[in-house]
């Protein structure tokens, strides 16, 4: 990818190459606000991070996040791609169905993956195969749910004496 | 050779017993230690007084924020991030407020630009005086921690001027600020321009050159910059390795670019290079806060203070009290209920120990859907055993301190 290309050229040459390479399997790309978002599947994301790392220079992760689409009955995975040599940023999602929620691991590709995988199994529950150390890390070990899941309350349940219907979502 | 001398097979015979196996020693750094700075457990294997392992437990002041975020109005999720890295408050407050402008599309006028930039310069110089001064106590020199701790006391004071709080601010609303700098605080301020450089010195010349300093430090848990890639690191710690990557230049955000300074990088990545790394930035911080208040002043706008978006911005109590938009406005602010846009955005600022990022997705509704925090302790901080390995325990108290890592921040 030549340095010089303007940021929406930038766009279309990282989709280009990423379709070349992975055809049906990118689902969609859109650009939102300002950066592009690729939606892919679960059983490429490693590879299209993989190909994203080493072809097309996004040397670094920036950050990683579990999602819970619960109207779709699905956890997603969010992941933000950056080129510092480029100053481009992209933004790469999959999803998994709540039954069945597995990633491959990342930390092959970047070591940081290593926590940003064990707060998205802390918080969400996703599973991610091949991880070194797959325990819950800002929650306590014995933790019964998965809190960021859109099913755990926030207020305690059992509290009779707030009421809160007309606050809040 | 004297008999009297005892062989050292003799006093260490039970720890060493046969052959290569050696017993080592487990030793519970933390949870609450006087020298981690916070409640940072590492369960730490020794062979002597050298590392082998380490075993890092964190979480113990989590409270939930990404989960909190869920059920808040946008205006109010602003104090959740004061106590992320609450060494610099302001960063992080100025980071939500974008990251809800750039959501919904509010331009900011220069001057709320300028005013911020001067609010999150004045913040990192105070992150970086408790860092570095830090630094200094851990190798055993307390003197200087004592003299440059009055500085942060000054910028303290500014931020009670501009905000009535010092420490958790929560300055500054969605598209611009709450009211402008009063005359005090733009009087405090100039005294601190003025008054600063030579302070920073003073300190300076207490470590900089210092002998037993630097033999303390250089060498001191040192990382190359493809492992910091690797790792995620981001602000000073991964200049110090070497790589000029700041956002403030790579991502220019709030006019940043209309001021001009540079971004210090070091070689090796120690905890000197992060001390100096820090040391400079702090001098490139007070000369963007002095461009800032010189385009200020050459401004003939000395009011502007917000940008013109009353679905987000307070209208003052007279005309709430007088005008009946006023009080609509007033109302459905203060009920959450401006009108946000569906989509997700992701911005990030230069906090104060590297790349703070805020990726919220809206759905439309009246709090986030989904808020994440990428917090560059929690990222950076995972590397510690890796850099600390085969040092020794004084050493890794050091490296701790030399990378910034704020309790608030790692657990959110």
């Amino acid at each position: 990818m030549p340095a010089f290309v303007v940021k929406a050229d930038r766009d279309q040459l990282v989709i280009d190459q990423l379709t070349a390479a992975f055809g049906a399997d990118i689902l969609s790309h859109e650009r939102i606000a300002d950066m592009l978002v690729i939606n892919t599947t679960k059983n490429v994301l490693h590879q299209v991070a993989q190909h994203c790392k080493e072809q097309l220079d996004f040397n670094f992760l920036t950050t990683m996040c579990g999602m819970h689409y619960s109207e779709r009955d699905t956890l997603g995975l969010v992941m933000h791609l950056q080129s510092m040599r480029k100053g481009h940023r992209i933004r790469l999602k999959a999803e998994v169905p709540l039954k069945e929620p597995v990633f491959p691991t990342f930390t092959d590709l970047w070591d940081t993956a290593n926590w940003m995988e064990r707060e998205a199994w802390d918080f969400f529950g996703i599973q991610f195969s091949g991880h070194p150390n797959l325990k819950r890390i800002l929650n306590m070990e014995d933790f019964p749910a998965f809190p960021l899941r859109k099913d755990y309350p926030l207020e305690d349940p059992t509290r009779e004496d707030k009421d809160d219907s007309m606050f809040g979502r | 050779m004297s008999k009297a001398i005892v062989k050292p097979d003799y006093w260490q015979h039970d720890m060493v017993q046969s052959g290569e196996h050696k017993e080592l020693t487990t030793l519970n750094l933390g949870p609450t230690h006087p020298a981690t700075h916070g409640i940072f457990q590492n369960v730490l294997t020794l062979d002597g007084e050298v590392i082998q392992s380490a075993e890092q437990t964190i979480g113990y002041i989590h409270r939930a924020f990404e989960k909190l975020a869920e059920r808040r109005p946008f205006y109010q999720i602003a104090p959740l991030t004061d106590r992320m890295n609450y060494c610099s408050a302001p960063i992080n407050n100025m980071g939500w407020h974008m990251t809800v402008e750039k959501l919904c599309g509010i331009e900011t006028p220069k001057r709320v630009d300028y005013l911020r930039i001067i609010v999150m310069e004045l913040a990192r110089i105070a992150d970086h005086v408790i860092c570095n001064s830090v630094i200094g106590v851990d190798t055993g020199a307390l003197t200087g921690f004592t003299y440059i701790f009055q500085q942060r006391e000054a910028i303290y004071e500014i931020f009670e001027e501009i905000c009535g709080a010092r420490l958790t601010t929560n300055m500054g609303r969605i598209g611009g600020f709450e009211r402008n700098f009063n005359e005090a605080a733009w009087a405090k301020l100039r005294q601190f321009i003025k008054v600063f450089p030579g302070k920073l010195q003073e300190f300076e010349n207490l470590l900089v050159r210092n002998r037993i300093f630097m033999d303390r430090t250089i060498n001191c848990g040192p990382f190359s910059a493809e492992r910091a890639l690797s790792y995620g690191f981001t602000g000073p710690n991964l200049r110090a390795c070497g790589v000029d990557y700041d956002v403030r230049v790579a991502d220019p955000y709030c006019s940043y670019n209309d001021l001009d300074f540079i971004i210090p990088v070091g070689e090796s990545g120690d905890t000197y290079d992060r001390f100096m790394v820090r040391s400079q930035e702090m001098k490139e911080s007070l000369s963007m806060i002095r461009q800032c208040v010189e385009k200020l002043d050459k401004m003939p706008d000395k009011k502007t203070f917000s940008a013109d978006v009353p679905e987000w911005v307070l209208p003052p109590k007279e005309e709430v009290y007088n005008e009946m938009e006023a009080l609509i406005y007033h109302f459905k602010m203060v009920m959450g209920e401006s009108n946000v846009p569906v989509g997700e955005v992701y911005h990030c600022v230069e906090g104060a120990n590297g790349e703070l990022g805020f990726y919220l997705v809206s759905d439309g509704g009246r709090t986030p859907a989904r808020l994440h925090f990428r917090r560059p302790c929690f990222i950076y901080y995972q590397a510690y055993p890796e850099m600390i390995k085969g040092s020794m325990l004084s050493d890794a108290i050091l490296t701790m301190s030399s990378m910034n890592v704020i309790a608030g921040e790692l657990d959110a």
